[in-house]
């Protein structure tokens, strides 16, 4: 099989960011959209998953005033326009935690263990945040 | 004696120590991702409202305004305080447990 090609002649591989951590508390969350900016503008086949306490970051509503940091969520919602379109989150994280796809700020892919698991599989990059 | 909780109770075991080893009387309150503890409906809501019988729970209304939780799906019982009341908790307290 012969690998898709960037405008410049390079490969395009298969990235996974898997989002584990809430986005206050530390600066997971907003270092790991960062770096996933970076990647899209390499021309990449770009995924992100909320799993566990990543689910928190896409929970709708953030209000940051009163704690002085930034709001950065509103940022998931541009992803699209760089061509990062494909966001999932684990059910079994959203289920414990109470949310449901309404609580989202982004229109998610809600995966199974199973597919979450084969999702990984698939990838030729996975970067863990 | 005053408990503060300041990690996610599914991230860390932060909650469960405290709550295994705040004595009956106690004011816990959670702040930071903490207070993700303090929602309706999620799987920690049953340990926390059990710990409610015999404790005061608080949270932090900036920490859950900064993170999209509605002050209206908090526990019923559980009390949002702004940081002024924070500072009223710990006056009014002999001594803070910071629970990391």
């Amino acid at each position: 099989m012969t690998d898709e090609m960037t405008e410049e002649g390079g490969t395009v591989k298969r990235f996974l960011y898997v989002n584990r951590r809430a986005p206050y508390g530390s600066i997971y969350a907003l270092e790991s959209l960062e770096v996933v900016l970076i990647g899209a503008a390499f021309e990449q086949d770009v995924s992100m998953v909320f799993i566990d306490d990543g689910v928190y970051e896409l929970k709708k509503g953030q209000d940051t005033k009163a704690i002085d940091m930034k709001n950065f969520s509103p940022t998931y919602r541009a992803l699209e326009m760089y061509d990062v379109e494909k966001l999932y989150a684990d059910k079994e994280s959203m289920d414990a935690r109470g949310l449901t796809e309404d609580d989202l700020v982004v229109p998610v892919e809600v995966l199974s263990t199973e597919e979450l698991a084969n999702l990984m599989e698939e990838q030729d990059v996975v970067l863990s945040f | 004696m005053l408990h503060t909780v300041n990690k996610s109770p599914f991230e860390k075991n932060s909650l469960d120590s405290c709550l295994r080893l705040a004595k009956k009387g106690s004011s816990i309150l959670l702040i930071e991702d903490g207070v993700y503890a303090a929602m309706k409906g999620t799987a920690v809501m049953e340990k926390v409202s059990a710990a409610m019988q015999d404790k005061k729970v608080y949270a932090l209304g900036p920490d859950l305004k900064a993170r999209g939780l509605d002050e209206s799906q908090v526990i019923d019982g559980i009390g949002v305080v702004d940081y002024g009341g924070f500072v009223d908790l710990a006056a009014a307290s002999d001594k803070v447990q910071s629970w990391l």
